[in-house]
């Protein structure tokens, strides 16, 4: 029993981990940024919820909300700030880290306004759905319809991306725009555009994990900074620019995670992700599902 | 004078200067002051740990406050359980650290950008709960690393009233700059610029004969004796080596703090390591400016650190201190 209990702990936390991957691969695939703000671009969505729902006490209404004002923000961070910076720095010892310092420099300001909105006390954001486990005869499993609705949620995200990427004309812009932005663009796809539709739809999945995952815990701006590094990791581990990877490195983290809890202790669990890591990057350096581009000889 | 063409010797004397014009110095400044001198030298010599790593062999390190506790640990332990005195303590804290930064660079040496970051991410979120899982480490209360009293024969020498804080700051600002002497000495070496070549242009610098894994091992093994260094001479400072004094803010911290230098810029880690130091000061003024409400006081901070890191990004990317010179930097990496 412990262990089926274990694995549906797994499955919905790993849910959610996909989601926050989902979000950096696919910025990682039209910008090549791994977005660091993304935790704060989630969190922000998750308070324009939280404040929907306080004005009208229904959470089904906040929750289309935030994911639209997710992918919005989302794409005017790309076109404000990401573009402006890729013209700006372009060589030096800089240049490399470059991203990565804007984006954890975005983190901390977008936390540090919501801190001044809203202040950092933690906040309650409650949702009709119950906290409470299932109950099959007299066993009650660790698993809610709240934990329902997260993997449904990915679900319908998962499919949703899937359907757009596999067969419509933008999911094949998409595709060529991260495979060869120059010779996209000789075909006619304007990259630009293309890579700001990336960015909205990496707003847009992470908006849905804040959503749905802050409810089953409490909201404050660097709630779901820890999401952030186990999203990061499962899409390391996944290959960061292969979507299916993300997902699967997701769920591989999530049940991994949920296991060690249960069986060694929550001290290590982190570590525990790090050792993962380390031998699935020592054995495939490009992660699980990347492309191998080969050496850069 | 710390230039490509000055020998290893009249750096030495410039720094010595420097060094005797520090000490006289704190000698006018009150506690508050030379506490906060002593920071500044642990952050100098942390921040020119990533410099090193960041500037000189292109790798990225997210992880770096975790290898700053591990040496704070490990010199903490030498010194509680086993006795050690505590210039020793901090030698074995980067003995420690030295050979986890091995392990972890010989993984390091085969990953590049963002995969290096994720893992070192990682490293940096799970390694201080560990010391929950160990008695030895202390759990939450931690570890003391209280080294006393200043020896005797300082007091002999500067009279009873050389406080505690000013031994910190001596002591500390002594070890930053022998470190800075040592670095820029070592870059300016044949290590130093196989690594720089190793960065610029791998598959250059393979046929030229360049061990280019070898050089990214090292360079993260030399980053790491210098991480763990500044970790031990930081749990010195706060008198205790708790987990919670190596959140994944210090990795960032550090990390801001090489970018405000300016990544390849060894001189500027100084300026770099004052702002970081600075920045809740002044922030905590100005949130009293602006009518102290709870909410500015926890905010500000993090607001001024973030700003100032995007303004150096997008406007100043060699540096607060440097003038343009990208001019250059371009010539020569093209």
């Amino acid at each position: 029993m412990i262990f089926i209990d274990t694995l549906l702990l797994g499955i919905s936390s790993g849910a959610i981990y996909s989601l926050m991957a989902l979000a950096l691969v696919l910025v990682w695939r039209s910008t090549r940024v791994v977005n660091f703000a993304q935790a704060s671009q989630a969190v922000l969505s998750t308070y324009v919820g939280y404040e929907i729902t306080m004005r009208t006490h229904n959470y089904w209404v906040s929750l289309p909300v935030a994911i639209l004002f997710g992918a919005a923000l989302g794409s005017s961070i790309d076109l404000l700030f990401m573009r402006y910076l890729a013209k700006k720095v372009r060589s030096g010892p800089i240049a490399e880290i470059a991203p990565v310092i804007a984006t954890l420099g975005l983190l901390g300001l977008l936390q540090s306004i919501i801190g001044l909105i809203w202040g950092n006390s933690f906040l309650q954001y409650s949702t009709p759905l119950s906290g409470k486990g299932f109950t099959f005869g007299n066993h009650t499993v660790p698993f809610s319809p709240q934990n329902l609705l997260i993997v449904l949620a990915t679900a319908l995200v998962l499919i949703v991306f899937g359907v757009v990427f596999k067969f419509t004309n933008l999911g094949l812009a998409l595709r060529a725009a991260s495979f060869q932005p120059e010779i996209a663009q000789l075909a006619g796809i304007r990259v630009g555009r293309i890579r700001n539709i990336g960015w909205a739809f990496a707003g847009a999945a992470g908006a849905v994990a804040g959503a749905v995952i802050t409810p089953t815990s409490v909201l404050s701006p660097n709630s779901l900074d820890l999401l952030l590094v186990s999203g990061f990791i499962a899409a390391v581990m996944g290959g960061l620019d292969s979507l299916v990877g993300a997902v699967i490195g997701g769920l591989v983290l999530g049940i991994g995670f949920a296991f060690i809890l249960q069986y060694v202790g929550s001290s290590v669990t982190f570590l525990a992700g790090f050792f993962i890591l380390v031998i699935v990057l020592l054995i495939r350096p490009r992660g699980l599902f990347g492309h191998q581009l080969g050496r850069h000889a | 004078m710390l230039k490509r063409r000055h020998s290893p010797l009249q750096r030495g004397g410039f720094l010595l200067v420097c060094g005797v014009v520090l000490l006289v110095a704190s000698n006018f400044v009150d506690e508050l002051r030379s506490y906060q001198g002593a920071q500044v030298a642990v952050y100098l010599v942390a921040i020119s740990s990533i410099i090193l790593l960041t500037g000189y062999s292109g790798q990225i390190s997210l992880g770096h406050g975790a290898i700053m506790a591990i040496g704070s640990y490990a010199a903490a332990l030498a010194f509680t359980l086993w006795n050690f005195s505590f210039e020793f303590a901090i030698l074995f804290g980067m003995l420690v650290g030295t050979l986890a930064g091995f392990i972890l660079g010989v993984a390091a040496a085969r990953l590049s950008g963002p995969y290096l970051a994720g893992t070192t991410l990682a490293l940096a979120v799970g390694l201080p709960s560990i010391a929950d899982q160990f008695k030895v480490l202390g759990g939450e209360q931690g570890l003391n690393f209280d080294i006393g009293d200043p020896p005797g024969w300082i007091k002999k020498f500067e009279g009873s009233d050389f406080t505690q804080y000013k031994w910190f700051f001596w002591l500390m600002a002594i070890v930053a700059l022998f470190v800075i002497w040592a670095i820029t000495n070592l870059l300016q070496s044949s290590y130093g610029r196989n690594w720089r070549a190793a960065r610029n242009n791998p598959v250059a610098a393979s046929l030229a004969g360049i061990n280019v894994v070898r050089g990214k091992v090292l360079a993260f093994t030399v980053s790491s004796a210098l991480a763990s260094l500044a970790g031990a001479l930081f749990g010195i400072l706060l008198g205790i080596v708790t987990p919670s004094a190596f959140p994944l803010a210090l990795s960032f911290t550090i990390l801001t703090g090489a970018v405000l230098a300016g990544v390849g810029n060894l001189a500027g880690s100084i300026a770099g390591a004052v702002v970081l130091v600075a920045i809740p000061e002044f922030s905590g003024a100005l949130a009293t400016h602006l009518g102290s409400s709870q909410k500015l006081t926890a905010n500000l901070p993090g607001l001024v650190t973030s700003l100032l890191l995007i303004f150096v990004v997008l406007f100043k990317p060699e540096g607060l201190l440097q003038k343009n010179r990208a001019k250059s930097i371009k010539q020569l990496n093209s």
